[in-house]
């Protein structure tokens, strides 16, 4: 008789529809600078308002972060103990553990986040542009800017997939049964801050670069489709956990809903224009919503 | 270091009398489930249902009957916390609560855990949870305030058939040795050790011995490191941040942005 698989003899962390929201927010935050950075180190200048709304994006939905994960700790008040040694005061670090660098990696990348929303906030024509106007520098293409863009967006990859490596860092079942959340996260974070960016941009002067984000989504949802397509091979037997209302919420809501239906209409956006790529990026926000849920929540009630 | 120190819980002595968990629960202050108003789980006599934060020991009451109940067998066990020698526990505990001790157990720091609860995701026995007095993830520290002044754990001073056994772990081993060979002499074909060896997760400090599948007593068969995921992982995600970043690039490239 086969055993079963070890991951079934483990208990719950009870991470709820908070951490469920992090990962979302988180997701976004990190993809928004990094494609932010992408468009500010590689774009024209016609794209620039499409940066600086992603760096007007980035920070805020990290600050939302941070504050989200304090709260879903059971002693909030003890957050700093993620950073600080609490009877020493010397930093805690655990290179092994993603939560750890997880927490490094959130407090830093929270700092360029802010730098870059500050020199986004420097642009502009109004009072308080000509007042944080100093910070502007700290946007490619000076020699500064590039610097704070590229270690921005490296932290922001890092935001936007650790939360997947840190489920897999676990004995849960379906976390732990892949190694290919991170992936998974990853990409649906790149995918889904850029249909942010879509919706926002659409009737700004970021709108430049809407259809550049939408062909960009594509290349995500496609990768996406083929990286969960690898999860469930790769999670073999544990995958039958998914033969129940998870499973239909991941085909229906995830995959149909939130992949192949918004590439049929980014399709359309790209080719007649119209509303349907603002459709498609709605439903992307859904589905890449939809994605976490089902990941955390089905292995919760297993 | 003091030498290793840990339990042997001979499930084939016990008798559920659950003198343990009351010992334990007695020694450590837990507090009684829902203020005393606990209720029947219908599960055989077992009414505390699984390791948590405020139950440290958890006698399980395993029934195999035939359908008429005409033959059969209870298989009782103690659980307890395994104090593996590679601790998942420790291993993924982002603030330092979980500490080794002199003792090789493994114990969480209360004052320091925040809640963050990957320790519960990490251990492969579903040991740990948080106790609700406290807020912070709790299990059994092998009563280490018991033996840093030379006492025995509260649960095996109460065990009243020497289901569980403590002492030096090399001197348990042993003894649980003498133990499988006198139950194979004796017909009972199926004992052997659970976690003795260090095959399984470096030893683990509170062994078991059985005489079924673990499965079978809701031990995983094959427990394994959480960091296990971690190297792979993490290189594939670089790889797909690579590729991200290169869809980017050539999305938002000066020349590829012209609608």
């Amino acid at each position: 008789m086969n055993a079963p698989s070890s991951t079934l003899f483990t208990a719950p962390p009870e991470w709820q529809w908070l951490i469920v929201l992090y990962f979302f927010l988180g997701g976004i935050a990190g993809g928004a600078y990094v494609l932010g950075a992408l468009i500010d180190l590689f774009g024209g200048l016609l794209q620039r308002p499409l940066a600086r709304l992603a760096y007007l994006v980035a920070f805020p939905a990290t600050v939302v972060c941070g504050l989200i994960l304090t709260l879903d700790l059971r002693r909030p008040l003890r957050f700093w103990h993620m950073l600080l040694q609490s009877e020493t005061f010397r930093p805690m670090f655990k290179a092994w553990s993603p939560m750890s660098v997880g927490s490094w990696a959130l407090l830093l990348f929270g700092f360029f986040a802010l730098l870059s929303f500050l020199s986004a906030l420097g642009e502009g024509e109004d009072r308080r542009a000509r007042r944080l106007a100093p910070f502007a520098r700290l946007r490619p293409p000076g020699v500064v800017g590039v610097v704070v863009a590229v270690l921005g967006a490296l932290l922001g990859f890092f935001i936007a997939g650790y939360t997947g490596i840190l489920l897999s860092v676990t004995n849960r079942p379906i976390w732990a049964d892949t190694n290919l959340l991170g992936l998974v996260f990853l990409i649906s974070g790149a995918s889904t801050a850029a249909a942010l960016l879509a919706l926002l941009g659409h009737r700004r002067a970021a709108a430049t670069g809407v259809h550049a984000l939408e062909r960009f989504d594509s290349v995500m949802l496609v990768l996406e489709l083929v990286a969960l397509i690898a999860l469930v091979v790769s999670l073999g037997g544990i995958a039958r956990l998914w033969l129940s209302a998870w499973g239909a919420l991941f085909l229906v809501g995830v995959v149909l809903l939130g992949i192949l239906v918004p590439l049929g209409l980014y399709r359309r956006s790209l080719r007649f224009g119209g509303v349907s790529g603002l459709a498609a990026a709605a439903l992307v926000l859904v589905g890449g919503f939809l994605l976490r849920v089902v990941i955390i929540l089905s292995s919760e009630g297993a | 270091m003091a030498q290793a120190m840990g339990f042997f819980t001979d499930t084939t002595v016990c008798i559920g009398c659950k003198a343990c968990e009351v010992a334990c629960k007695e020694w450590n202050q837990l507090p009684a489930t829902n203020g005393g108003a606990n209720t029947l789980s219908g599960n055989s006599y077992d009414n505390t249902r699984r390791l948590d934060g405020i139950h440290w020991r958890h006698v399980k009451f395993v029934e195999q009957f035939t359908p008429d109940r005409s033959q059969g067998r209870w298989l009782l066990m103690s659980d307890v916390c395994k104090h593996c020698v590679q601790a998942g526990c420790l291993e993924v505990c982002p603030t330092g609560a979980i500490i080794r001790t002199e003792f090789d157990t493994v114990v969480i720091q209360s004052e320091v855990c925040n809640g963050c609860r990957d320790c519960i995701a990490a251990c492969p026995f579903g040991v740990i949870d948080i106790n609700p007095a406290s807020g912070t993830a709790q299990k059994c520290t092998l009563c280490y305030d018991r033996l840093q002044v030379g006492l025995e754990p509260a649960c095996a001073k109460a065990c009243p058939t020497a289901s569980i056994q403590f002492g030096p772990v090399a001197e348990l081993r042993k003894r649980a040795d003498a133990r499988v060979s006198q139950l194979q002499r004796a017909g009972e074909t199926r004992a052997h050790l659970y976690g003795a060896d260090d095959t399984m997760l470096g030893g683990l400090n509170s062994f078991f011995l059985l005489v079924d599948r673990p499965e079978v007593y809701g031990l995983p068969p094959d427990p394994k490191l959480p960091s296990r995921n971690l190297k792979s992982s993490s290189w594939i995600s670089v790889a797909g941040a690579v590729v991200v970043g290169l869809a980017g690039l050539l999305s938002f490239r000066a020349r590829g942005s012209r609608p």
